[in-house]
């Protein structure tokens, strides 16, 4: 635990934060195109960290490193060291990378149901594929997810029906509670609200409020609400470099950055 | 000038009239030896055709009666045995081109494939004659399954490779993404997601090696009786009906017409359920 960071935050009493994920000197490649310059920052635990910026910064490819699915892309290359719990994620002595992933759970800006499956068999897919037996029964495991993820009233009819006959919003509930299920300990979340409508955009807000209890949160969103209502951090990244990371109320209302200024209040471009 | 853009109009018309025209025979043309083959087959192959076809074997020169329940039976066992030969190989060979042949290997097994692809039929024959008759000393339908086995592998290779490619990178990645192993997210989901239509391909490809007479001819040869050993040479429909076909006796000729429809039909059923089948097919 040679890597916990205490912060103190000034707002409120003396609250000490511990750092779940930090991520130092972090590059990345496509090829020979580079999208992410010497990324510098903590993530905390039970806290959301928001990731704001303009389309095409990097907040995706970001996010990708900290479960290393950027790697299998080919031609992708990465330099710096992430650490989860103080332990470097890219070192293969100590990390597997299917281990991380489970660890690490991800969210997709576009729901990704799998079609073959049924509800059900989306929710436990994590699980099932995983090779290790669940602990409880499978039932009770699924339904208490989906209960988590705020979907069970809506589904607890169709649960044999295929993932992809659910509507966009109920979809992307489904690809949250898939990804609970394996019980990680970091969520990472790409604009998950994006092809979304309010209402189902409230209900995973509400959602996020509630996972931060027991789960560290990282969400990319283009919504600088979103990020303002959900997010305890926020970071400000902008042609591959991060520019600031802030408490997120600093960053809306006390910007350090010119460049975070003019984004954030929208004069950007 | 009115009556000049009359005259345009009728022109244009003409022309239309006259593409269609040609469109419409052509089309007919091509059509005409589907329906007259089916028609002859069916009117020849139809009065020949009773229950005892089905069930019995062939009879004796002279005798009437007999059929090819033998040879129905015998395509059916050696069709299986090609599909433990081409099905893991071309299942296994396209997943691996879909994902990992982008560089000079999936190029040059990709080139293999064509190749063999474009290889004749009889000429398969021979090496499975080679490798598996000429070794062992005797025919045996294994030799036959595998000369088929290996015809279906191109098609199922290709087929499986682009179905495979069809499947949205995101469904890989979202399976990576929560922990499960790649060659399980490779199989459970990846190939789970394309199976409908790697499975139409196949029984397309099953489908085309049911009507292969030449490399059979030398491998799986021919038998007057039932026989469902393997290593035995073993009859099948379609060197029934070749043996038939070139008898001089009319009552064979007949039953060769009778095999011809018999197998039309296996082919044509084949074909028309998983063309049905696979219009449902679909990428969430
Ligand atoms: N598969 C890829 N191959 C090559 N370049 C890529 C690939 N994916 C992303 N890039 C490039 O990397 C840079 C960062 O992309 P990234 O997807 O991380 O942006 P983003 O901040 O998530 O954008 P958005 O808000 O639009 O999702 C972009 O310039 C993009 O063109
Ligand atoms: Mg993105």
């Amino acid at each position: 635990m040679d890597r916990v960071i205490e912060k103190v935050k000034k707002e409120e009493k003396m609250v000490i934060e511990r750092s779940k994920m930090s991520v130092e000197n972090l590059s990345a490649w496509f090829g020979d195109k580079q999208a992410l310059f010497n990324i510098n920052i903590e993530l905390f635990e039970n806290k959301v960290t928001a990731i704001i910026g303009p389309s095409g910064c990097g907040k995706s490819t970001f996010i990708r490193n900290l479960n290393r699915l950027h790697e299998t892309i080919s031609g992708a290359k990465v330099s710096g060291k992430v650490y989860l719990d103080g332990r470097d994620i890219f070192d293969h002595n100590c990390c597997d990378v299917v281990t991380l992933r489970r660890r690490v759970g991800m969210v997709f800006q576009k729901p990704t149901p799998f079609p073959t499956m049924t509800i059900y068999e989306n929710v436990a897919a994590g699980i099932k594929l995983y090779g290790k037996k669940p602990k409880g029964k499978l039932d009770q495991i699924v339904e208490q997810i989906l209960k988590q993820a705020a979907l069970w009233d809506e589904v607890k009819d169709v649960l044999y029906k295929p993932g992809p006959s659910l509507s966009g919003g109920q979809q992307q509930r489904l690809c949250i509670a898939r990804a609970l299920a394996i019980e990680p300990e970091v969520i990472l979340l790409d604009e998950p609200c994006s092809a979304l409508d309010p209402i189902s955009t409230a209900k995973i807000e509400e959602l996020i409020h509630k996972l931060k209890q027991n789960y560290t949160i990282i969400i990319v969103t283009h919504n600088m609400q979103q990020a303002a209502r959900v997010a305890d951090y926020t970071a400000f990244f902008l042609l591959g470099e991060m520019i600031e990371f802030e408490v997120t109320s600093k960053i809306f209302t006390a910007p350090q950055d010119k460049r975070t200024e003019d984004y954030v209040t929208g004069r950007f471009g | 000038m009115e009556n000049n853009w009359t005259q345009e109009v009728r022109k244009r018309k003409l022309i239309e009239k006259i593409f269609l025209g040609t469109v419409l025979s052509g089309t007919l043309i091509a059509i005409v030896p589907l329906v007259l083959v089916l028609g002859y087959v069916f009117i020849k192959g139809f009065s020949a055709l009773d229950f005892n076809f089905f069930t019995q074997l062939p009879a004796p020169v002279g005798e009437p009666g007999g059929g090819m329940g033998n040879a129905i039976v015998g395509t059916f066992i050696i069709v299986g045995l090609s599909c433990l030969v081409g099905l893991p190989i071309g299942i296994f060979g396209g997943i691996w081109l879909a994902l990992y042949g982008q560089g000079k290997r999936g190029f040059f097994i990709r080139y293999a494939a064509d190749v063999l692809s474009s290889i004749p039929s009889i000429v398969i024959g021979i090496f499975a004659y080679v490798l598996l008759v000429a070794t062992l000393k005797h025919f045996s339908a294994l030799a036959g399954g595998f000369a088929l086995g290996v015809i279906m592998i191109p098609t199922v290779t290709r087929t499986t490779e682009e179905l495979v490619k069809m499947v949205p990178r995101t469904l890989y990645e979202a399976g990576l993404a929560l922990g499960i192993p790649e060659w399980k997210v490779i199989l459970k989901i990846v190939f789970r997601t394309a199976w409908a239509g790697i499975f139409t391909g196949i029984m397309l490809s099953v489908a085309r090696i049911m009507g292969e007479t030449a490399p059979l001819l030398f491998t799986a040869f021919n038998s007057m009786y039932w026989n469902f050993r393997i290593d035995e040479p073993m009859a099948s429909m379609t060197v029934q009906i070749y043996n038939y076909a070139i008898s001089p006796f009319a009552d064979w000729n007949a039953k060769a017409w009778a095999g011809s429809l018999t197998l039309v039909m296996i082919v044509l059923g084949i074909t028309i359920v998983v063309r049905k089948f696979s219009r449902r097919v679909s990428y969430g």
